[in-house]
């Protein structure tokens, strides 16, 4: 008998549909992915069946979990369920628990509002499912004291307190680095087998989800489009979008060898010795102020015309690297070079040095003042050069550096509120472009875009690089992107590189172990059976 | 429009066309005593009856908005243009030893009221209405600071600030160019509440003698002087209070208004 | 912890050092000669030398705020010129009508504002919701001066359950606080409507965050998961605004107490406002600083007991 089974779910939320006739169902023990990009609706799926849905929704169908059908279920049995049948994950760990509560009486609160028991026991019993989780740390900890691995074991252990029948886990491992998501979904995997529960897992992941999934059901503009068991929906993938999707996820970029640069002596980028401490509050009162050394004495080049890729997990140091070579952060000992001239030269960023360099960030809804139109907002680098051009040669740049990447002239009027997250990508890189540089930093510059879009944007890259010869640094938590799209990759781990080498070779015959375990812990997408076509 | 803006703008609007007209007309000289006609309630010649001296309450009124206006505005405009400069430069510096003096000097600020400041300066300087200005324009300052750097601070940590930063823009351009038209409708919406509390601020200084000195009306005066009159004469406590109510009310819902029209994520201090 | 209070600690220290600095400038440097400043233009010079010597108008100014400052540590806030008692007395007499007034009407606004706020939260967009956010739209428009006026127009001249004005002294509490209440109100319900704006607010953005969300995944109902999750996190914000308050109320109170003709700090600092003695103005205005200052600082300390970040932290 199946726990949990929707049928012809169908939401709206105010005028906006948002799922249309969803079904699925899942057995005891059972691992159900639910996958698909951004706006496909796994998530208010996910919503719908804990019955936790915003104001306004207006589900219609039926969501049976153990015989009862959530749907027609008064809010007060609800609560009665939710943490006691059903217990649910949340995406971000970090925000996810009551920062005033400590950990243990967080987890205790499960038992305590389900069952008639003393204080003392619930926190007994709270403080063995903390163990079971894998937490090391005392139940009277708070939550801000916590890594963000540990505080979504402690979520984890909230909502299996009670051991309910289904657990739902909405993008459980995605704000996780790539060691710590898969130690994590190793404990769901066992909790499942051991309490025999049902985990509908929802994640944009395909390598997570052929990893641990026994059943997949792939969603798009809220609808199934496809679902199967996990064997047998990859090796027999009937619907254009799941194919399109797995593609594009597995997306390889043809990437043009790097053009023989004329001999040049001198390195692009040359990094010598490094060091950058931050200060740390004291530990005593009078005690000296120990620092945190975010990079630790760290050398590297870049060669004219070379791709190369960072990788390392939060808080390595990429991001204070970044900083580093962009001349924002000044650093305490080592130096930096571009062309042999000094980034940072008397407490003040070398303009000279600027002007050869740009930067594609993270988050594109971030990456632009919404008060300017796109013409002022990728302009903004002409403030580095001494004669920036103006009338004719201002337009004809602007126009150049949007068709480079797939926009048009028409663009440069609107603002950026009306560009999608793809789009703005592009014009980010438009911006970064219209100096002609001869060094780009994308920091993350992927990895807030759902997979398709993702892969044009790669695809962009390395359409440019084919364009001219174009040098970059590709920070990435993603390895499977940095492979694709660098000749040579370095692995940061506590504010060292600890790895350097050709991309092949260090994917292939990683050589330090925690290069190693940094590829053994990122899931594999499995290779396609055939070829698709793409999107 | 919601009904707030619409509500908020007539109320307040109402109040400034009083002032305005009161420059070029007024149902009746305030400067003339006529103590016959002392404490009349409204008829037809004094639409909202006369004070104590047989003064007409509505001129009063006029004149009183013409006061409160003049104060509350300059003492918002002394808060801005001090406040956000610090503001943007406290931010600019943050965490740097400039950002935290700057911070400290507005907790200490913080710490007179602006009822204490008018205070201070009357003892030193005697009451008036420019005393009440800068009394109340100083205790604007901090109230615009704070607002500034907390608004300007996430804003920092933005990547289009990054970005500009790497496009080699100076702090001082980049708090112009970009943090500045990002808190714009947030100072708006704030400045609109501080006129509010400036208005109310001046009501009270005025009504302990410490704000604007006879002749020049005030809302706050009429109030004092209603104030033994108020069980024999109702009307000369109501219809200055009634004034200063819906002048602050209307102020109130624009300010609210005009957050729910351009930003309804804004959130202003209020204390 | 002790890191964190040690810091704020320091930082009261400085502000009031500071704040001592900037009063003594106003009231004993601007004016030139403070004495003559005191006496008028018709003073006799004999007086004013008098005057002059004891204030110690000839030591330096640095040796005078010396002398003022470590007298006020004393507890010797000098001797009134125009009562020719030590202020340190008058103020005695005065604080005992102020201060209560000031923390009565901050229970009054509290035991207001809480409910009121709380309730609105949770039932956001409700007629209640609606009923309470529009008395507090009026309440925070209305001058508590002329609330006051209003007040003692109903309740004590047209009821008589109120007397107009005036303050029996402590000799009898019931009729002590009963003539306290009315200001008391008057005080509090303007701030009162501010309060439960903030914790209505306050909540509201609380119970958006995700460890509601958390909760709620638990099984705790909406009720539930406000009192057990969303207030004491609320409270943050609120703390702020009753610690501001505080310092409004007292400064409140000195006008509220000229509605009610109370013997209190206000009446004192408007009388020695009019007769110019600075030395109590002076002295007055310090304690209403030094008040607002040790207030901020227990809400500095409350913040930590609220929330463990502040704690761990420096």
């Amino acid at each position: 008998m199946s726990i949990l089974s929707i049928r012809n779910l169908s939401l709206r939320i105010g005028q906006t549909d948002i799922l249309h006739d969803v079904s699925l169902s899942m057995q005891h023990g059972e691992i159900v992915a639910i996958t698909g990009e951004s706006g496909s609706g796994k998530s208010m799926t996910a919503l719908s069946t804990m019955g936790l849905l915003p104001g306004g929704a207006a589900p219609q169908g039926e969501i049976i979990l153990d015989g009862i059908d959530i749907l027609q279920t008064p809010e007060s049995d609800l609560c009665h369920m939710r943490g006691n049948a059903m217990g649910m994950v949340f995406q971000e760990p970090m925000t996810a628990l009551n920062p005033v509560q400590t950990i243990g009486a967080q987890v205790a609160e499960t038992i305590l509002i389900h069952e008639k028991t003393s204080k003392a026991e619930a926190h007994k019993r709270a403080a063995e499912m903390l163990q079971r989780v894998g937490l090391k740390v005392a139940p009277t900890r708070y939550p801000h004291e916590l890594s963000g691995g540990q505080r979504q074991r402690v979520v984890i252990a909230m909502a299996i307190a009670l051991r309910p029948k289904l657990l739902i886990a909405d993008e459980p491992t995605t704000a996780l680095d790539v060691t710590t998501q898969a130690h994590i979904l190793d404990l769901l995997r066992d909790l499942v087998r051991e309490f025999d529960m049902g985990l509908l897992l929802i994640t944009h992941d395909l390598a997570v989800v052929a990893d641990v999934a026994d059943q997949i059901v792939v969603m798009q503009k809220g609808r199934v489009v496809e679902t199967g068991p996990t064997q047998h929906l990859l090796t027999n993938m009937q619907h254009p979008y799941t194919k399109a999707l797995f593609e594009a996820s597995g997306h390889k970029v043809d990437l043009p060898m790097r053009t023989t640069m004329r001999m040049v002596s001198a390195y692009l980028l040359h990094a010598k010795h490094i060091v950058r401490e931050y200060p740390l509050p004291r530990k005593t009162i009078l005690g000296p102020r120990p620092v945190f050394r975010a990079l630790d004495d760290v050398s590297f080049h870049i060669d004219h015309g070379e791709r190369v890729g960072l990788v390392g997990e939060s808080g390595c140091g990429k991001s204070t690297l970044t900083r580093a070579i962009l001349g924002l952060e000044d650093v305490q000992g080592g130096d930096i070079r571009l062309d042999d001239e000094p980034v940072f030269t008397h407490k003040h960023p070398n303009l000279v040095v600027r002007r050869k360099m740009q930067v594609v960030f993270q988050d594109p809804y971030s990456s632009f003042n919404p008060r300017h139109r796109v013409e002022r907002l990728i302009t903004e680098p002409f403030h580095l050069l001494e004669n920036p051009p103006t009338g004719k040669a201002r337009e004809a740049a602007i126009s150049k550096a949007l068709q480079d990447v797939g926009l048009s002239f028409e663009d440069a009027h609107k603002y950026i509120h009306e560009f999608s997250g793809g789009q703005r990508q592009r014009i980010a890189i438009a911006r970064a472009l219209i100096i002609e540089p001869e060094l780009i930093i994308f920091d993350e510059a992927v990895s807030a875009l759902d997979v398709s879009v993702r892969a044009q944007v790669l695809d962009l890259i390395a359409d440019l690089c084919r364009k001219r010869p174009l040098a970059y640094l590709f920070i990435s938590h993603d390895l499977s992107v940095v492979r694709t799209v660098t000749d040579r990759v370095m692995v940061m781990q506590a504010g060292k590189i600890v790895e350097q080498g050709k991309t092949e070779d260090v994917f292939t015959n990683p050589q330090h172990p925690y290069t190693q375990s940094l590829i053994a812990a990122a899931p594999q997408l499995p290779e396609l059976p055939h070829a698709v076509e793409t999107i | 429009m919601s009904r707030n803006l619409i509500i908020g703008t007539a109320l307040s609007a109402l109040f400034v066309t009083l002032a305005a007209v009161s420059f070029l007309w007024t149902p009746h000289d305030i400067e003339t005593l006529d103590i016959p006609n002392k404490l009349q309630t409204p008829s037809g010649t004094h639409v909202l009856g006369t004070d104590h001296f047989g003064r007409d309450i509505l001129s009063m009124i006029m004149m009183g908005a013409r006061t409160s206006i003049a104060v509350a505005l300059v003492a918002v405009g002394i808060g801005m243009a001090i406040g956000i400069p610090l503001g943007l430069l406290a931010a600019a510096r943050r965490g740097a030893l400039l950002d935290e003096l700057i911070m400290r000097g507005n907790d200490l600020v913080f710490a007179f009221p602006s009822l204490v400041i008018a205070i201070l300066i009357t003892a030193v300087f005697g009451a008036s209405a420019v005393n009440a200005i800068i009394a109340i324009g100083i205790f604007n300052i901090p109230v615009f600071a704070r607002l500034t750097r907390g608004a300007a601070l996430p804003l920092w940590e933005r990547d289009f600030i990054l970005a500009a930063r790497v496009c080699g823009k100076s702090a001082a351009r980049i708090s112009v160019e970009h943090i500045l038209p990002n808190i714009t409708n947030l100072m708006i919406v704030q400045g609109t509440i501080q006129f509010s509390l400036g208005i109310l601020a001046e009501a009270a200084l005025s009504y302990i003698g410490l704000g604007a000195q006879p002749p020049t009306a005030s809302w706050g005066r009429m109030l004092a002087d209603a104030q033994t009159l108020v069980s024999i004469a109702p009307h000369t406590a109501l219809v200055p209070g009634f004034a200063i109510l819906l002048m602050v009310l209307g102020l109130n819902l624009l300010g609210d208004g005009l957050r729910d029209w351009l930003d309804p994520r804004i959130r202003v201090a209020r204390v | 912890m002790i890191r964190y209070a040690l810091g704020r600690l320091t930082s009261l220290v400085i502000s009031l050092f500071v704040a001592s600095l900037v009063i003594f400038a106003v009231i004993e440097v601007i004016p030139g000669d403070p004495a003559a400043f005191m006496l008028g233009v018709n003073a006799r010079p004999d007086t004013i030398a008098a005057l002059r010597a004891e204030m110690g108008l000839d030591q330096s100014v640095v040796t005078r705020y010396f002398d003022w400052v470590t007298g006020l540590l004393r507890g010797d806030f000098g001797q009134s010129w125009t009562y020719k008692t030590p202020v340190a007395e008058l103020i005695a007499d005065r604080i005992w009508v102020s201060l209560p007034l000031a923390i009565y009407a901050l229970i009054l606004s509290t035991l207001i504002a809480f409910p009121a706020g709380i309730y609105a939260a949770s039932h956001r967009g409700g007629p209640g919701d609606i009923t309470i956010m529009g008395a507090t739209q009026l309440g925070v428009a209305v001058p508590n001066f002329w609330f006051a006026m209003i007040l003692v127009l109903i309740f004590a001249i047209n009821l008589r359950w109120f007397s107009a004005g005036g303050f029996p002294g402590w000799d009898n509490p019931f009729q002590a606080v009963k003539s306290l209440t009315l200001p008391a109100i008057a005080l509090a319900l303007p701030q009162a409507a501010i309060l439960a704006r903030v914790m209505r607010s306050s909540l509201l953005d609380m119970l958006g965050e995700d460890f509601i969300r958390t909760a709620r995944a638990k099984g705790l109902t909406r009720r539930q998961a406000l009192w057990k999750h969303a207030v004491r996190n609320a409270l943050i914000p609120v703390l702020t605004i009753i610690g501001l308050q505080f310092s409004f109320l007292l400064a409140g109170g000195i006008i509220i107490e000229q509605v009610f003709f109370l013997p209190g700090l206000g009446r004192l600092i408007f009388q020695s406002i009019s007769a110019r003695d600075l030395i109590v103005v002076e002295s007055v205005v310090m304690l209403l600083v030094f008040t607002v200052i040790v207030v901020n600082f227990a809400v500095d300390i409350a913040y930590a007991a609220v929330d463990p970040r502040l704690r761990a932290k420096a």
